[in-house]
């Protein structure tokens, strides 16, 4: 047999796929690979169930003048319902909202943490098993990813990350104001002002190692020796996104106690010591 | 030396199954010596792919107890020896024989990647780039196309039907690679949304965590493709920048027809 | 009657490493029918290997340098027995096929002001290697790739060249493979060939080569009845790995040495100050003091011994190891943990990082490392005509590893990538401008090819035969021991008649399996190849009466001026033998002379 002239030889079959080789299992791997996954959903459960009843709470989340302190949970701050504590320095903007302002603030932490690029990872390994672990089918009949409604959504990440921002700077603010003792000597420092300005502190290196800000900041410019400021951002922000799920986690994890710790002092189970 | 049984799979599209074959390690040898020396001594037909053993030209890539790594930089004894090592071909491709597959999936992408369209040279006929500004693109050029990423991937892995709209993280990288180019002057971002399938990625890394040059393909090409998508595609601000400035952004079909042609370089002497 | 599949095209390009691709891609830019055959997937071929750099004059670093001098290192770095065109046009041309590979999206390391960078290599007189941290074969191999993969050239991949056919009128114009996937028979008939095999390295034990440097091309051009020249000149790498044994002969890059390594006996003595031969003395350094300077001031200094061309590096190597002086595992320790930090080793040698690291548990940059010389190159090859790479024989090209000439008796590092790209785009640019012009057909003798396949087949028919592993680790085992850096005329002639034994034991050759992807079987075609080509250096080498070069002779330990004039020239007899031939070198013009000449130091 020849191939006629102008008939062209497909040298690179055009064929995609075929029959596969080895076993028909799941996996091979035979080390440990359902560790991380399980720990990671352990956690993320218990985060959202803490989360959960403490937004519902309504209470306790505030240290006010009445313990010489200013101190705002930050699952609360800034405080925007009908129902707020006196004094928890919110704008009163939500009038009709008598509910725990909570469950409108949590949005954009939420929002912003669901749609984070490495939060995306964590739950679609351990909540979705798609894949639960590298090399481990991940068991589903259809995969589209993210290209249709409701997963599609997960593009609006840099709108949430804007919020973000805007919450952080409040949350900042209420650090600052954590340095007020009122009616005990003015300013000063006391455990809890340490919780929220490391909790403020951790969130500010979350935002700013997110890969939408890393972007955002330089990561669309094709030559950087052209745009000098923009390189210096990005090369600031890219060491810090390389560690962006170990400060997800840190950062995360201090939210809670942040609020934990102002529950606690706030229904009075524990005082907070002032420092200095 | 230590005694250790080598299951590896033997088969082609028929069908197969493992073949043990107990074998005897010596200092310092990696998987693929042993795969070696078993062709030369028991199994001559033994197929197997590699050329430099050194780790340079990815061609000895397999699935060694369930995780794509490459022969020739896994040292035995760096695995577990009280239990059989398993040797399976790449999962994702399709089986030719034994240990080797057929991965023209990953030239069939790359014929359909857009080429390089440079503009044109500074007068005396040559470039000026600094090297910050090749550093972004150098990372990814450190591809040694050993395709386990594309192996690993389950978009494809677990999925054959996206085999057909899916480029995958060895393509992406080079996508990002082009894109991010300070002399590049298409635009592959649509294409990228439409056709090649950069949605699929859930970014669960599992191609970084395979990837034997440690290419940040999740961090460092797939997530700012993504941006740069939504630049195109989804964000409204980004939109609207483009109608004020008068700025145009390629359709799938415009990149994927763009075509400089690069100038030849004029004959010095 | 044995089955083909026959595929008709213009230009054929058999090899798919540097030299290869840049010619189908001029072939292909000239608008001809072209296709790419090669023994491994595309990407995958031996300059992907290639860790330092390309040389090239662009004078990026030092405005001094220029073509003139590049051709002066090239002649006299190859013991002047280079072919003067060959080095003229690859002196002159190589800047610009390097600038070429940047508007194919070639990402070179960068000087300040934005040009190419170029680093320091021994032999060359001022920074030359243009280089992308220490994997340049891999951004070259790479981008003209992505360049034959845009030009929508067709590629066989896994596709292996047998024999080459002519037709009746003596023009080349076939070649008989198989896939090796499938096993299937395939004959490409074009109007021209090109060869681009790359070397030879595999018919020894300690050897930086892959599977594929088997010298197909080389057989096959002999077998064609080309002529071939230079064949004794081996190229043996100075720095070779040694321990752990799987790794031995894996390639140490001369980039240690020319970043600040230097290289210690078992007693501590940096041992090269007592090999400086009378040649180099004027620029090289006779004291620590002076040879540390050099790193830093190039200009007030003489460059340090370590930094010898590579044939003079591996002999002193080898004479400290035989005296007694070498290390536990029959090397030398090549230090550059005392002499630089540890950021500065891994940023500047990252894969000689990893590659110690991961296969031999040395952390270099706190231990030495144990190195001896390994087997490396092949300087001689194919003869060509250099403007247009042609061969001897109409239709047949040659650009490469494959073709001889250029490097002489010994290359310079760098030298060899932009060999590829200079000396490919000839032969693509030759190879189209005959395909153009050729008149006669292509027809090829059928029965002739069926031989072929017989042949080809006969060991999977054949039962209970020799094992081909055996016959190729007996054949490394002699070149090794025989024909290695230091050679002698008895164990030459003995290396020629055991070579001769191996050759009778190839028709007894069995394989089990069927011919889809059988490596035994391809192991068995590789043979026939394997032992011609080795045949060839010895033969090279026993009438080579001098130590020139890579080539070394115990018993006649000096050059002679009179073989420094002449090639041996190898081809077949009329009764199918090698013969080897003196021949004169061609002469080299009076003004290219003076450039020999003019300012050494
Ligand atoms: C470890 C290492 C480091 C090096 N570093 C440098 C360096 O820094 N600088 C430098 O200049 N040089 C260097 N070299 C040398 C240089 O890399 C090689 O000489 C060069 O790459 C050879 O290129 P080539 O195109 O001639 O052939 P190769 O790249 O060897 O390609 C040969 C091609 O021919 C094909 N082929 C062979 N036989 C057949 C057949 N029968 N049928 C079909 N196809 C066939 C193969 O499949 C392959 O595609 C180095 C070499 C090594 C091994
Ligand atoms: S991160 Fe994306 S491309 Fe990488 S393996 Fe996961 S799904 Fe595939
Ligand atoms: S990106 Fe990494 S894993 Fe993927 S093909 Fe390249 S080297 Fe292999
Ligand atoms: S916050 Fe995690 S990526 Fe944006
Ligand atoms: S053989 Fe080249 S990467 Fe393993």
């Amino acid at each position: 047999m020849s191939t006629q002239e102008g008939i062209r030889p497909a040298p690179v079959p055009l064929v995609l796929g075929g029959a596969r080789g080895g076993p028909r299992v799941r996996t091979l791997r035979r080390d440990s690979w359902k560790r991380s996954p399980l720990i990671t959903q352990g956690y993320l459960l218990l985060f959202v169930v803490y989360a959960t009843w403490a937004a519902f709470q309504n209470s306790n989340y505030y240290v006010g003048a009445s313990s010489h302190r200013d101190l705002i949970s930050p699952f609360y701050s800034p405080c925007i319902g009908a129902s707020c504590v006196p004094g928890s320095h919110g704008s009163f903007l939500l009038h009709w909202w008598t509910y725990s302002p909570a469950l409108v603030i949590l949005i954009i932490p939420l929002g912003f943490r669901v749609t984070c690029y490495y939060y995306r990872k964590a739950y679609y390994r351990s909540f979705w098993h798609s894949p639960q672990a590298c090399g481990v089918a991940d068991g589903h009949k259809k995969y589209t990813g993210e290209t249709r409604f409701p997963l599609i959504i997960q593009n609006i990440h840099r709108y949430f990350f804007v919020l973000g921002v805007l919450l952080n700077i409040m949350l900042t603010i209420d650090a600052v104001m954590a340095f007020r003792m009122p009616g005990a000597g003015g300013i000063g420092v006391s455990v809890g002002t340490i919780v929220l300005c490391a909790n403020a502190v951790l969130l500010w290196f979350y935002s700013v190692s997110c890969h939408a800000c890393r972007h955002l900041c330089g990561g669309h410019v094709n030559e950087f020796s052209k745009h000098p400021v923009r390189h210096g951002l990005w090369k600031i922000i890219t060491p810090l996104n390389a560690k962006h799920m170990q400060l997800a986690w840190v950062s995360l994890s201090f939210v809670a106690l942040t609020d934990l710790y102002v529950r606690l002092v706030a229904s009075g189970i524990i005082t907070d010591p002032k420092i200095f | 030396m230590a005694d250790v049984v080598m299951r590896i799979w033997r088969g082609d599209s028929e069908g197969g199954e493992f073949q043990d074959f107990p074998t005897q390690v010596s200092e310092g040898e990696v998987v693929l010596d042993v795969v070696h020396r078993i062709q030369a001594e028991d199994a001559p037909d033994l197929a197997c792919r590699w050329n430099c053993k050194a780790g340079k030209c990815g061609s000895c890539s397999a699935e060694i107890n369930g995780l794509p790594h490459l022969m020739c930089m896994t040292r035995m004894d760096t695995l577990p020896t009280e239990e059989p090592v398993v040797i399976a071909p790449m999962k994702t491709f399709p089986i030719i024989r034994d240990l080797v597959t057929d991965v023209s999936f990953n030239y069939e992408m790359a014929r359909r990647l857009p080429p390089f369209a440079p503009k044109d040279p500074g007068p005396d006929g040559t470039y000026r780039m600094q090297q910050i500004d090749v550093e972004r693109g150098q990372e990814f050029r450190k591809c040694i196309e050993c395709f386990m990423c594309q192996d690993i991937c389950h978009v494809i892995r677990d999925h054959e039907e996206n085999k057909e709209h899916y480029a995958g993280p060895r393509l992406f990288i080079r996508y990002m690679e082009l894109e991010s180019h300070p002399l590049d002057t298409n635009d592959r971002r649509e294409l990228l949304r439409e056709e090649m399938g950069l949605g699929y990625c859930n970014i669960t890394k599992c191609c970084t965590e395979v990837c034997p040059e440690h290419i940040k393909i999740t961090d460092n090409a797939i997530i700012p493709l993504k941006e740069r998508v939504v630049d195109a595609s989804y964000d409204p601000v980004a939109w609207l920048g483009r109608k004020i400035l008068r700025r145009t952004k390629k359709t799938a079909t415009e990149a994927a027809n763009h075509r400089t042609d690069p100038k030849p370089v004029k004959a010095s002497q | 009657m044995a089955e083909y599949e026959q595929i008709d095209l213009d230009v054929v390009v058999i090899g798919a490493g540097g030299a290869g691709l840049r010619a189908a891609i001029e072939a292909k830019q000239r608008g001809l029918r072209t296709a790419i055959v090669c023994k491994s997937l595309l990407g995958k071929a031996h300059t992907v290997m290639a860790e330092g750099g390309a040389a090239a004059a662009m004078g990026n670093v030092w405005s001094e340098d220029n073509w003139k001098v590049h051709f002066r290192d090239t002649i006299r770095g190859g013991k002047m027995l280079g072919n003067w065109r060959m080095a003229q046009l690859h002196a002159q041309e190589s800047p610009d096929r390097i600038h070429e590979l940047e508007a194919w999206g070639a990402l070179f390391d960068r000087t300040k002001d934005g040009r190419i960078h170029q680093r320091d290599f021994g032999g060359h007189r001022y920074a030359r290697l243009a280089h992308v941290g220490d994997r340049t074969g891999l951004e070259l191999i790479r981008t003209l790739q992505q360049r034959a993969v845009a030009l929508d050239i067709d590629v066989f991949m896994e596709t292996k060249i047998l024999r080459l056919l002519k037709n009746p009128s003596g023009e080349v114009s076939g070649a008989v493979g198989y896939h090796r996937p499938t096993g299937k028979m395939v004959v490409f008939t074009a109007k021209a060939f090109v060869l681009a095999t790359g070397g030879i390295g595999r018919s020894w034990k300690y050897s930086t080569n892959s599977w594929e440097s088997t010298g197909d091309g080389h057989a096959l051009a002999l077998w064609a009845g080309a002529d071939i020249i230079d064949m004794e000149c081996m190229q043996f790498h100075p720095t070779g790995m040694v321990w752990p044994l799987s790794v031995r002969g894996l390639l140490v890059t001369e980039g240690v040495r020319g970043d600040g390594g230097i290289l210690r006996n078992s007693e501590g003595q940096r041992f090269m100050f007592n090999y400086i031969p009378e040649v180099f003395a004027a620029e090289t350094a006779d004291n620590e003091a002076e040879a540390d300077r050099w790193y830093e001031d190039h200009i007030n200094n003489r460059r340090p011994p370590e930094l010898l061309p590579r044939d003079e590096v591996a002999r002193s190597i080898n004479a400290e190891v035989k005296a007694g002086r070498g290390g536990p595992h029959g090397g030398v320790y090549l230090d550059i943990a005392s002499r630089r930090s540890s950021e500065f080793i891994q940023r500047q040698l990252p894969s000689m990082y990893h590659q110690f690291k991961e296969l031999a548990g040395v952390d270099i940059t706190k231990e030495a490392m144990e190195v001896g010389p390994t087997c490396h190159y092949i300087m001689g090859g194919i003869r060509v005509e250099p403007d247009t790479a042609a061969s001897t024989i109409p239709g047949l090209f040659a650009a490469g590893e494959v073709a001889g000439g250029l490097h002489g008796a010994n290359r310079l590092g760098g030298n060899s990538l932009s060999d590829l790209l200079v000396f490919g785009r000839r032969a693509g640019m030759g190879a189209s401008d005959y395909a153009d012009s050729r008149t006669s057909g292509t027809t090829v003798d059928s029965t002739e090819i069926e031989r072929i396949i017989d042949e080809a087949r006969a060991p999977l028919a054949r039962e209970g035969g020799e094992n081909p592993y055996d016959l190729q680790r007996d054949l490394q085992e002699t070149m090794q021991n025989l024909v290695g850096i230091i050679r002698t005329g008895t164990e030459l002639t003995q290396a020629l008649s055991e070579i001769d034994a191996l050759k009778e034991r190839v028709p007894n050759l069995s394989v089990n399996g069927g011919i889809a992807y059988n490596p035994g079987w391809n192991l068995a075609t590789d043979l026939p190849a394997m032992l011609s080509v080795c045949t060839m250096v010895t033969m090279g080498a026993i009438e080579r009466k001098e130590s020139r070069g890579g080539h070394t002779r115990d018993d006649y330990p000096k050059s002679d001026p009179a073989f420094g004039k002449i090639n041996f020239v190898q081809r077949l007899n009329g009764s199918g033998e090698c013969v080897v031939s003196p021949e004169p070198l061609p002469e080299m013009p009076d003004e290219l002379k003076a450039l020999l000449e003019e300012g050494a130091h």
